[in-house]
C-alpha cells in the first residue's frame, strides 16, 4: 500500500475558454489532513469534483488508490466512490428524509444489511458529530452547522477511506466553526481515514491541517507544514496567509486604465 | 443585420440539438441496464403516489366539467335536426378520441410536470444530485427512472379516468338535464364506439403523450441553470415546451389514426 492516496499530476482543466489548472501536481498523503488553501474562484471545488470523477480533466492524471480516476470506466469509477466521500458546502442533504434516514441512505443504498444493524451504524455515526438527539429532524428544521454535521455523519457512515471537505467553515458561527475543525481532527485520527480540507479560512485551516498547498493562478504557489508556509519568502503565499487586500493577488479585477476610463465620457 | 440574425438562428439551433442530445444521453443512462427490482419498486410506489393519485382531483374536475360542455353544445346543434338521440356517441368519441389524452395531457404538464422540474432543478441546485452521485448511487438511476416509469404508467390511466367522468358528465347534462332519452345515451355510444379503432387508439395517444410530457419535465430540471432564475424559466418551459409538443404529436397521431 503506497503512501499516497492521491497523487495528481500535471492536471490541466479548463472551462470553456477559461483556462483553471495549467499543470498543477499535488500529492495527499495516507491518513493526513492536506489543506488546499487559495483566494475563492479559483475553482477549488472543481478540484475536489476532479478527484471524484464528477469533472474529466484536458490532460494529466488524478491516481486514487493507485486507480487513474479520468480512466475509470462508469462502473470502475462508482466502485472506486464508494471509498471516498465527500461533504458539500450546502451539506446536500436530501431534504425530504430525516435527518437518520439521510446517514442511513448509502448504506442502505450499499448493502444489505438488516435495518436494526442499520440503525445501530447510524445512532453511532451521530454520536460521533453530536446529533443522536436530532435523528428525527428533517433537514429544514436543522441550523447551517447541524446540517453540516448532519452531513458528515453521512459523508462517514460507509467508513471511506478518503473524505473531502469543501469549504467546510464558510458562514458558520464561531462556536459551530470550532466543533467542526474538532470534529475534522478526531475523525481524521479516530477512524484512520485521510482528509482532503478546501477553504480560505487560514487560521482554522492552518491549526488542523498537518500539510497545506496554497493554489492560485492556476497552479500549487507553496506547500508545506504550516511551519513551512509561514516561512515562505513567496509574496503571494504571504499576502493570502497575511490576509492583506492588495498585493500580489490585486485587488482589483482585471480593467482598463481607471483614468482613461473615466475620461472617455468627457471625450 | 442579417447575419446578426442568421447567426443567432444558428446559435439556437445548435442549442436545442445538443439539448436534445442531453435529453436522450440522460433518458439512456436512466432506462438501459439491470433493473433492481428491490430498491426500485417502493421507489416507484412513491411516485405513482405523488405523480399519478395526487393529480387525480384536478383530472375528475376537468372531466366532468369538460363532458357537461361538450354535451350542452354538442345538444343545441344535434337538436337542430332532430338528432339528440346521438349525443352519447358524441360526446364519448369526443373524450376518447381527442379529449381525454390531449387535456389529460396539457393538465398532468401543468400539475405534475413543472412540479417535476422545480423539484429535480432544486436538487441539483442544493448538490443533492451531486451528492447522490459520490455517494457511488446514480441519481439516473434513483431519481429520474423511477419518475418517469410512474408518469408513463399514471398518464394512460388518468387519461381513461378523465373519459369515463366525462361520459357521466354528458350524461348528467344530456339526459338527467335536457332530457334526452337515456337508453339511447347509452345505446347508440355502446353501437358506435369501437374499443379498437376509438379506445385503443386514445390509450395509444394517451402513452406517447406521457412519454413526451414526462420526458421533458425531468429532462428541463435536470438541465436547469442551478439558480432561481434558472429553475423558474425551466419550470416555465417544461409547460410551454410539453404543451406544444403534445398538440403538435396529437395532429401527427391523429392523421396517422383517422385520417386514412
Amino acid at each position: 500500500m503506497s503512501d499516497i492516496m492521491v497523487d495528481i499530476q500535471r492536471l490541466s482543466f479548463s472551462r470553456g475558454e477559461n483556462l483553471i489548472y495549467d499543470g498543477m501536481s499535488m500529492q495527499v498523503r495516507r491518513g493526513k489532513v492536506t489543506a488546499i488553501m487559495g483566494p475563492s474562484g479559483i475553482g477549488k471545488t472543481t478540484l475536489l469534483k476532479l478527484i471524484g470523477g464528477q469533472l474529466k480533466p484536458d490532460s494529466g492524471h488524478i491516481l486514487f488508490d493507485g486507480q487513474d480516476i479520468p480512466a475509470l470506466s462508469r462502473a470502475e469509477l462508482y466502485q472506486a466512490r464508494k471509498k471516498m466521500s465527500m461533504l458539500f458546502q450546502s451539506g446536500a442533504l436530501f431534504t425530504e428524509m430525516s435527518v437518520f434516514d439521510n446517514v442511513a441512505f448509502p448504506i442502505r443504498e450499499h448493502t444489505r444489511l438488516p435495518e436494526s444493524i442499520i440503525r445501530l451504524i447510524v445512532l453511532m455515526k451521530l454520536e460521533s458529530v453530536g446529533l443522536r438527539g436530532a435523528r428525527d429532524l428533517m433537514p429544514a428544521e436543522l441550523s447551517g452547522g447541524m446540517a453540516r454535521r448532519a452531513a458528515l455523519a453521512r459523508a462517514i457512515a460507509l467508513d471511506p477511506e478518503l473524505i473531502m471537505y469543501d469549504e467546510p467553515f464558510a458562514g458558520q458561527d464561531p462556536i459551530s466553526m470550532g466543533v467542526i475543525v474538532r470534529l475534522i481532527k478526531e475523525l481524521n485520527n479516530a477512524l484512520g481515514l485521510t482528509s482532503i480540507v478546501v477553504s480560505h479560512d487560514v487560521t482554522e485551516v492552518m491549526s488542523i491541517a498537518d500539510y497545506v498547498y496554497v493554489v492560485a493562478e492556476k497552479k500549487v504557489i507553496g506547500h508545506g507544514t504550516p511551519e513551512q508556509l509561514r516561512q515562505d519568502k513567496s509574496e503571494l503565499v504571504q499576502q493570502f496567509l497575511q490576509g492583506e487586500a492588495d498585493g500580489a493577488v490585486p485587488f482589483h479585477y482585471r480593467a482598463n486604465a481607471y483614468e482613461d476610463e473615466l475620461m472617455e465620457s468627457a471625450r | 443585420m442579417i447575419t446578426d440574425k442568421l447567426q443567432h438562428l444558428g446559435r439556437n439551433t445548435l442549442n436545442n440539438v445538443a439539448g436534445f442530445g442531453r435529453s436522450g444521453l440522460m433518458l439512456f443512462g436512466a432506462l438501459v441496464g439491470k433493473p433492481d427490482f428491490r430498491k426500485g419498486f417502493p421507489l416507484l410506489i412513491k411516485q405513482l403516489y405523488v405523480i399519478g393519485v395526487l393529480s387525480l382531483l384536478i383530472i375528475v374536475v376537468s372531466g366532468l366539467f369538460i363532458g357537461m360542455v361538450l354535451a350542452l353544445q354538442g345538444y343545441t346543434v344535434l337538436v337542430k335536426f332532430g338528432a339528440e338521440g346521438m349525443l352519447g356517441p358524441l360526446v364519448a368519441l369526443s373524450l376518447l378520441r381527442e379529449l381525454g389524452p390531449v387535456v389529460t395531457a396539457l393538465l398532468f404538464a401543468g400539475r405534475a410536470g413543472s412540479a417535476l422540474t422545480a423539484e429535480i432543478g432544486l436538487m441539483k441546485a442544493t448538490e443533492q444530485l451531486s451528492g447522490m452521485e459520490m455517494m457511488a448511487v446514480d441519481p439516473l438511476r434513483r431519481i429520474i427512472a423511477p419518475r418517469f416509469w410512474a408518469g408513463v404508467i399514471s398518464m394512460p390511466l388518468l387519461a381513461l379516468v378523465f373519459n369515463a367522468v366525462g361520459i357521466l358528465g354528458g350524461h348528467l347534462i344530456g339526459v338527467d338535464w335536457l332530457g334526452v332519452d337515456g337508453g339511447s345515451y347509452w345505446s347508440t355510444m355502446q353501437a358506435n364506439v369501437d374499443l379498437y379503432q376509438d379506445v385503443l387508439n386514445g390509450v395509444i395517444k394517451s402513452i406517447v403523450f406521457a412519454v413526451i410530457v414526462i420526458w421533458i419535465a425531468l429532462h428541463k430540471g435536470y438541465d436547469a441553470i442551478p439558480t432561481s432564475e434558472g429553475i423558474s424559466r425551466a419550470t416555465t418551459q417544461t409547460v410551454v415546451t410539453a404543451s406544444l409538443t403534445v398538440l403538435g404529436f396529437d395532429f401527427i397521431l391523429t392523421a396517422l389514426m383517422f385520417g386514412g
